[in-house]
C-alpha cells in the first residue's frame, strides 16, 4: 500500500505575525512547525506503515525552508519526502494552492492520501477536498479513525452531533482531525537517517496537467483587499484580593449593570 | 482561470442545511445576511434546500426571508455525503448562477464548499464574520469594480483579519460559522415560491457507503442560545471540579461550556466547546473561569456582552479581554461566589 500525506510547515500563532507589504504573509519571518492535523495525519499513516507495510511518502508546498518539516516527517517514519517550490506558486489561495498539489500528486502512484483538516494559520479546511476534487477522487473529510478493510477503507466520519462510519474503495483522499491520535516523536535513530536520506524537488515544471493561469497569486481567484492585526477591544478592570473582597467587588459591578 | 461572464450571474443563494429533516439555524442566520446584501445588490434571496423528502421544510425558509427556495429532493440525499451533495449543489449553480453563494461553517459545510468551489472553478473564503457589499480594489482606480462581496475573516488562529474579494470569478462563494449572522424577525404565515431541480444522481466512485450513522448522546444545552456561560478551563483540574461550575450556573440560569483543553481532557464533551474548533458564543455574561486565553479561544467568546475571568496566573492573556478579572484561585472565589449570589438573588 502507498500512502501520500500532505503536510503544511506553519507558523506558530502563539508568536507573532508578520506581513509582506502586498499584504500576503511573511512566512520566512516567523518560526515555524508542522501543522498539527498534518501532523495526525502522518501519525494515523505511520501506524498504517506500522500495521501494514505501507510506503509512507510526505509532500509539502511551500519555501525551500519547508524542507524542515519533511525532514522531521522522516524522522518519525516517513520513507520520502517532497518539496514542491518554486516562486510561481507563491500568493496562492487554495483553488491555486490544491491546484498545485494536485499537479504534483499526479506524479506518484497511491492508494490513499491523507491531509490534515484544516492547517494554523488560514483555518479554512480547503486545500484537502479541493486536491479530491481536482484528482476526482472520493474524499473523506474530519476523520477520527480511520481502518483498511481490503481495498477499502472505513472511516469515522465527525460531524457536531454524531459520526459517521463510512466505507469506500481506496484511492481516496482522508483530512485527519488531531484528535485522531497522539503522534509519535522523531527517534535520535530517526533524525539521523532523515538527513542521509534524499528529499526530491520539484519546481513548477514538474507539475503534471497543471495550467499557469491557475497557479500563484495570478491563478488565485480570491484576492486580499486588505490584511490587518485583529483589533481587540482592551483589558478591563483586574483585580488582586482576598476571596471574600474578590467576591463583593464582582457583586458589586454586576449590580451596577444591573445584572442583578 | 479561465474568463467567465460575470454579468450571467445573479442573486444571492444560501444553503439550507438540514440534517435529519430539521433546518440548522445557520441557514436561517444566513438568510437573514443574504436579505442585507441582496437588498444592496438590488436582487433577490434564494435558499437552496438539499436532501430527501424535505420539500415540506421549505416554508420555513420563506418565514426567514427566502423570495425562492430551490428544491433538489432525491433518495440518494438522505444523509449527508460529500458527492451526491456537491452534484447538487454545483449543479444548482451551474443551472441558476447566482453571484453570491453563503454556506454554513459547519462540519457539512466546510466540506461541501471546498468540494463545490473547485468543482464550478469559483473561490471560496472560509469562517467569514463580516460580509458587505462594496468596491475591489479599496482604491479608487481604473481596475476597480464595484458592487463586489468584501469578506472578512479572522486568520492566524484570530491573530489578524483579512477582507478578501472574488472580483473574476462567481458565484463569490463564502462560509460563515454558526452564530455570527442575525436571522430577521419570522415573516408569520409566509408561504415558500418553490423550485423543484433534480439533476440526477447515478452513484460512482465517489460515493462512499453510510455502514453507521451514530448519534451523540444529546444531554448537553446549546451553549450558543445561553444568555449566561460559565466557561471552565484546564485550570479547572478535574472532571469533578466541574461541580463548582454547575452550581454557580444554576444560581444564574446559566450553561456550563469549556475550553477545548477540557475536551481533549475528557472532562467535557466538544459539543460544550468554545473557541476557533468549537463554538462561537456571545451571551450576555462570559465567565471564564481557569481559562488561559489562547488566541483560538478567544476568537470563539470575545463578542460576549460582558467577560468576568477568574485565574491564579495574574498574567494569563484571558485578562486582556475581560471586563472584570479576578487574580485568584477559582476553588476559593467560585463557591464564595455562587453562595453570595444565591443569597442575593434571594432578597429580591
Amino acid at each position: 500500500m502507498k500512502i501520500v500525506v500532505c503536510i503544511k510547515q506553519v507558523p506558530d500563532t502563539k508568536g507573532g505575525v508578520k506581513f509582506n507589504p502586498d499584504g500576503t504573509l511573511d512566512r520566512a519571518a516567523m518560526l515555524s512547525i508542522m501543522n498539527p492535523d498534518d501532523k495526525a495525519g502522518l501519525e494515523a499513516a505511520l501506524r498504517l506503515k506500522d500495521q501494514y507495510q505501507a510506503e509512507v511518502t510526505v509532500l509539502t508546498m511551500g519555501l525551500p525552508k519547508a524542507d524542515e518539516v519533511l525532514r522531521e516527517a522522516m524522522a518519525m517514519g516517513a520513507d520520502k519526502g517532497i518539496l514542491v517550490t518554486d516562486r510561481v506558486l507563491g500568493g496562492a489561495d487554495t483553488w491555486a494552492t490544491s491546484t498545485t498539489i494536485a499537479g504534483a500528486l499526479r506524479n506518484l502512484e497511491y492508494d490513499l492520501i491523507i491531509t490534515g483538516r484544516q492547517a494554523i494559520d488560514g483555518d479554512t479546511a480547503q486545500v484537502g477536498p479541493q486536491i479530491a476534487e481536482h484528482l476526482g477522487l472520493p474524499v473523506i473529510s474530519y476523520a477520527q479513525d480511520i481502518k483498511i478493510d481490503g481495498d477499502s477503507v472505513i472511516v469515522q466520519r465527525q460531524f457536531e452531533d454524531r459520526y459517521h462510519e463510512l466505507k469506500v474503495k481506496m484511492p481516496c483522499l482522508i483530512t485527519a482531525l488531531s484528535e485522531l491520535n497522539e503522534p509519535r516523536y522523531m527517534t535520535p535513530g530517526g533524525i539521523f537517517d532523515a538527513y542521509q536520506k534524499e528529499v526530491t524537488v520539484w519546481g513548477r515544471n514538474d507539475l503534471k496537467d497543471v495550467d499557469d493561469s491557475n497557479l500563484g497569486l495570478k491563478g488565485s481567484p480570491t484576492k486580499i483587499a486588505k490584511a490587518s492585526d485583529k483589533v481587540r477591544k482592551g483589558a478591563g478592570e483586574k483585580v488582586t484580593l482576598d476571596p471574600d473582597a474578590s467576591v463583593d467587588y464582582l457583586i458589586g459591578k454586576f449590580k451596577e449593570k444591573h445584572i442583578i | 482561470m479561465n474568463k467567465m461572464n460575470l454579468e450571467e450571474y445573479k442573486g444571492v443563494f444560501v444553503f439550507a442545511q438540514q440534517v435529519d429533516n430539521v433546518l440548522d439555524g445557520v441557514a436561517f442566520e444566513l438568510l437573514g445576511k443574504g436579505k442585507d446584501l441582496a437588498k444592496d445588490l438590488d436582487t433577490e434571496v434564494t435558499a437552496v434546500l438539499i436532501g430527501s423528502d424535505v420539500k415540506g421544510l421549505a416554508d420555513q425558509l420563506a418565514v426567514y426571508g427566502a423570495d425562492k427556495v430551490i428544491v433538489v429532493d432525491d433518495p440518494e440525499l438522505k444523509d449527508y455525503r460529500t458527492e451526491p451533495y456537491a452534484h447538487a449543489l454545483a449543479s444548482v449553480i451551474n443551472e441558476y448562477k447566482p453571484e453570491i453563494m453563503l454556506v454554513g461553517a459547519t462540519a457539512i459545510g466546510r466540506d461541501l464548499g471546498p468540494t463545490v468551489s473547485a468543482r464550478v472553478k469559483t473561490g471560496l473564503t472560509a469562517d467569514c464574520t463580516v460580509l458587505e457589499i462594496g468596491d475591489f480594489p479599496l482604491a479608487a482606480g481604473p481596475d476597480q469594480k464595484h458592487n463586489q462581496l468584501l469578506m472578512t475573516r479572522p486568520a492566524f488562529g484570530g491573530n489578524t483579519i483579512a477582507t478578501i474579494a472574488c472580483p473574476d470569478n462567481r458565484p463569490q462563494m463564502a462560509t460563515v460559522r454558526p452564530g455570527v449572522m442575525q436571522k430577521i424577525a419570522p415573516i408569520e404565515g409566509a408561504k415558500a415560491n418553490i423550485i423543484e431541480y433534480n439533476p440526477g444522481f447515478t452513484p460512482n466512485n465517489r460515493y462512499v457507503e453510510i455502514l453507521n450513522v451514530v448519534k451523540a448522546v444529546k444531554n448537553t444545552a446549546n451553549i450558543m442560545d445561553a444568555k449566561i456561560l460559565v466557561s471552565g478551563g484546564r485550570g479547572v483540574g478535574s472532571k469533578e471540579n466541574f461541580k463548582l461550575l454547575e452550581d454557580l450556573a444554576e444560581v444564574l440560569g446559566g450553561t456550563v461550556s469549556c475550553s477545548r483543553a477540557v475536551v481533549e481532557n475528557g472532562w467535557l464533551p466538544v459539543d460544550l466547546q468554545v473557541g476557533q474548533t468549537g463554538k462561537t458564543v456571545r451571551p450576555q455574561i462570559y465567565f471564564a473561569i481557569g481559562i488561559s486565553g489562547a488566541i483560538q479561544h478567544v476568537a470563539g467568546m470575545e463578542e460576549s456582552d460582558l467577560i468576568v475571568a477568574i485565574n491564579k496566573d495574574e498574567s494569563a492573556p484571558i485578562f486582556d479581554v475581560a471586563d472584570y478579572g479576578i487574580v485568584g484561585d477559582l476553588n476559593k472565589v467560585l463557591p464564595l461566589l455562587t453562595e453570595k449570589l444565591k443569597a442575593e438573588l434571594a432578597s429580591k
